[in-house]
């Protein structure tokens, strides 16, 4: 099976469903000539031109509320946000209109619109700019939200997301765009809502979405090298849908549980996994749910300390220790 | 200005019913711009006996004083011409055809309103007849009408989208994201300012810089723009129509400000109408610058209805919005299982997509 980048598997997604539908429109700042801020969308305003791949100026409210006024005409738009820390000046577009918009009119109006881009710290440029927004957009019902960890993931949801007829909130991560996966030649379609185990284990469950997934590996990999201690990692995927059975499944096998989230603490998606847990599956748990999230301060600049404020396998490696 | 259409030459200022437009109205054409504008207040006028009797929740904007800007302009929408509004949206959706009932059960929160109860006054919509609401923030629809002139315009299709706006949301930066958009994409929106001199209790002069006008802004985005007189049925519509011909045959945007009054407070709940403005100035526009009255007196000038006429047809619309406002009294509010449906297209649609995954928390 090839192995392509992170980054090449969203531009494939993106080319299959130019290819596919004739209303999807990729729109956002420096997606067409420059060929993508982050190179997510290289080559696509070649293959496909002006029409169908559009430089925005910088206008988040302007043309992501554009984007979903068109998607109500049957459009299906994918907004490229430069960073997600960008969708705050598009807030009231993105949560009122695109989200709203369908129960306000009684069903009348759905928008299939896509909006993606990276979501993440880590990359040494300050707080402004390392938002990581996915609870803010989960706690709107209307809107779903994806985080996709691997290539293949990032593929299959990409098309998924691109084909679902409510507004879908992808976040890619610019730290996963150089990494590789096998990802397969042949077409392939991701269901939102469905959550997949990375690695299979018995002692505990460490529960992921997005990088943190990968951080969570490499926790298991410390863990069964060290201690004969055998992770499982769940990997949420789409956090809106979310696959609650997957996660109860995973609770009943180990009955110990890790949630690692690089959202911050506070009101966090690993605050509602936690929640849900103790409220669903208490008599499973052998010992209190563990959380490693982002240090609870805005994202510091400073890249010796940064690399500490995200989770890291050693926080996680250490939380799970407590509670086997 | 940065292009004249034809049709734009050829109005002549001092009789707007000579312009072309209007010229090809028919007496029944005229009648019926009468009666929508009649629907509008008549309908508004019983909504708000509602509000003071405390039967319906919310805010309640009326547009009563506006009348001729939204039937003047809708009047003139083809089949591929769309509109959006911002939350004083009960005037466009009459004029384009909604019912009364669908309206006034919508203000109950009843489940025959138009949107099920979940909008109320603020959040009107009727697609199948290219009516996109009913916006609740400020400025916020201004770039969703641009994304309808994006779709038609992508689509192929000729075809326009008139966005209306209050003077208050000439301030938001959406609406100058969307100007700036408009002009460098081309694309066919008609930004309708609808001038009526107050952002909620704030003149136009304390909240906004300008030269002359505020439509004048556009000159910064090389974007047309024009001003109207709202209180001239026949003047709106001439104009209007020209910004339609710009987006139909040039896809080009048009700024047009038009001129107009509200009888009534921002709300019904605004405590400070009759402070921020003196009831003088309030009692001059009803005497002087009704649009429906001076319509009126048009159609008896021109000798398309006498004055008799014009009274039955009043009854009979009077006799519409009362028995809008006994079906909405009469329906049921919506059953609570509802408050799940019109989240999402896919769960509602039963779809794969809708059933993989919890979609809704919580108890």
């Amino acid at each position: 099976m090839p192995q392509i980048t992170y980054r090449k598997a969203i531009n494939d997604a993106l080319a299959e469903e130019i290819i596919r539908d004739e209303n999807v429109v990729i729109i956002g700042e420096e997606v067409a000539r420059y060929n993508g801020a982050y190179k997510v969308t290289e080559g696509l305003w070649e293959r496909f031109g002006d029409k169908r791949v559009v430089d925005a100026p910088i206008s988040e409210a302007g043309f992501i509320g554009m984007g979903v006024g068109a998607s109500m005409l049957g459009i299906r738009p994918v907004m490229e946000l430069m960073f997600w820390s960008f969708a705050y000046v598009a807030w009231d577009q993105i949560i009122n209109n695109a989200g709203q918009v369908r129960y306000m009119s009684g069903g009348l109006i759905n928008c299939p619109i896509v909006i993606r881009g990276p979501a993440n710290g880590g990359t040494n440029v300050g707080a402004t700019h390392s938002h990581t927004p996915e609870n803010f957009i989960a706690n709107t019902p209307g809107l779903k939200v994806v985080c996709p960890a691997t290539a293949y993931d990032a593929k299959g949801l990409m098309k998924a997301a691109i084909r679902d007829n409510d507004p879908v909130c992808v976040m890619e991560n610019t730290l996963l765009y150089g990494e590789t996966w096998e990802v397969p030649d042949e077409e392939y379609v991701i269901p939102l809502g469905v959550a997949d185990i990375k690695r299979e284990g018995t002692d505990i469950s460490f529960i992921a979405h997005g990088r943190a997934v990968i951080t969570a590996l490499k926790a298991a990999e410390i863990l069964a090298a060290e201690h004969g201690i055998q992770a499982e990692v769940l990997d949420l995927r789409s956090i809106r849908p979310l696959d609650e059975e997957a996660i109860l499944k995973t609770v009943a096998k180990t009955h110990r549980v890790v949630l690692v989230d690089e959202n911050k603490p506070f009101c966090g998606v690993s605050s509602q996994i936690a929640a849900m847990i103790q409220e669903q599956a208490f008599d499973d748990l052998d010992a209190p749910v563990q959380r490693v999230c982002s240090l609870d301060a805005p994202a510091i600049y400073s890249p010796a300390l940064e690399k500490i404020q995200l989770p890291t396998p050693d926080r996680v490696v250490y939380k799970a220790l407590q509670i086997l | 200005m940065i292009s004249v259409t034809e049709e734009e030459v050829a109005i002549d200022p001092a009789d707007y019913a000579q312009a072309k437009i209007n010229k090809s109205l028919s007496s029944k054409d005229k009648i019926g711009l009468l009666r929508e504008m009649l629907r509008i207040r008549r309908f508004e006028q019983v909504s708000l006996k509602f509000y003071n009797q405390g039967v319906m929740g919310g805010f309640l904007h009326l547009y009563i004083g506006q009348e001729a800007v939204a039937v003047g302009t809708i009047s003139l929408m083809g089949d591929n011409d769309h509109i959006i509004t911002a939350y004083r949206d009960h005037g466009h959706a009459l004029a384009v055809g909604m019912s009364m009932n669908e309206c006034m059960a919508e203000l109950l929160g009843k489940a025959t309103g138009c949107s099920r109860g979940k909008g109320g006054s603020m959040h009107y919509f009727a697609p199948d007849k290219n009516y996109w609401g009913g916006h609740g923030i400020v400025g916020g629809q201004t770039p969703l009408g641009l994304g309808l002139a994006y779709a038609l315009k992508y689509k192929g299709l000729k075809g326009c989208c008139f966005c209306y706006m209050g003077d208050g949301a000439v301030n938001q930066g959406a609406y100058h994201e969307s100007l700036n958009l408009a002009a460098l994409w081309k694309l066919p929106v008609v930004y309708v300012i609808e001038n009526n001199k107050y952002s909620m209790g704030t003149t136009i002069d304390r909240s906004s810089a300008m030269r002359n006008c505020l439509a004048e802004r556009a000159d910064g985005y090389g974007i047309v723009w024009d001003i109207a007189n709202g209180e001239d049925l026949y003047e709106v519509r001439a104009k209007a129509h020209n910004a339609l011909e710009r987006a139909h045959k040039h896809s080009l945007p048009t700024v047009l400000e038009i001129d107009t009054y509200r009888y009534y407070g921002h709300s019904v709940a605004d405590a400070n109408a009759k402070k921020y403005r003196s009831p003088e100035e309030i009692e001059r526009y009803k005497a002087h610058h009704d649009p429906l009255r001076l319509w009126e007196k048009r159609l008896v000038d021109e000798g398309v209805m006498t004055v008799e006429e014009i009274e039955k047809l009043d009854e009979s619309i009077k006799d519409e919005a009362n028995a809008a406002a006994q079906f909405a009294l009469d329906s049921e509010f919506p059953a609570p299982e509802t408050i799940f449906e019109d989240v999402y297209w896919e769960v509602d649609n039963n779809t794969e997509s809708g059933s993989t995954g919890r979609h809704f928390f919580g108890d």
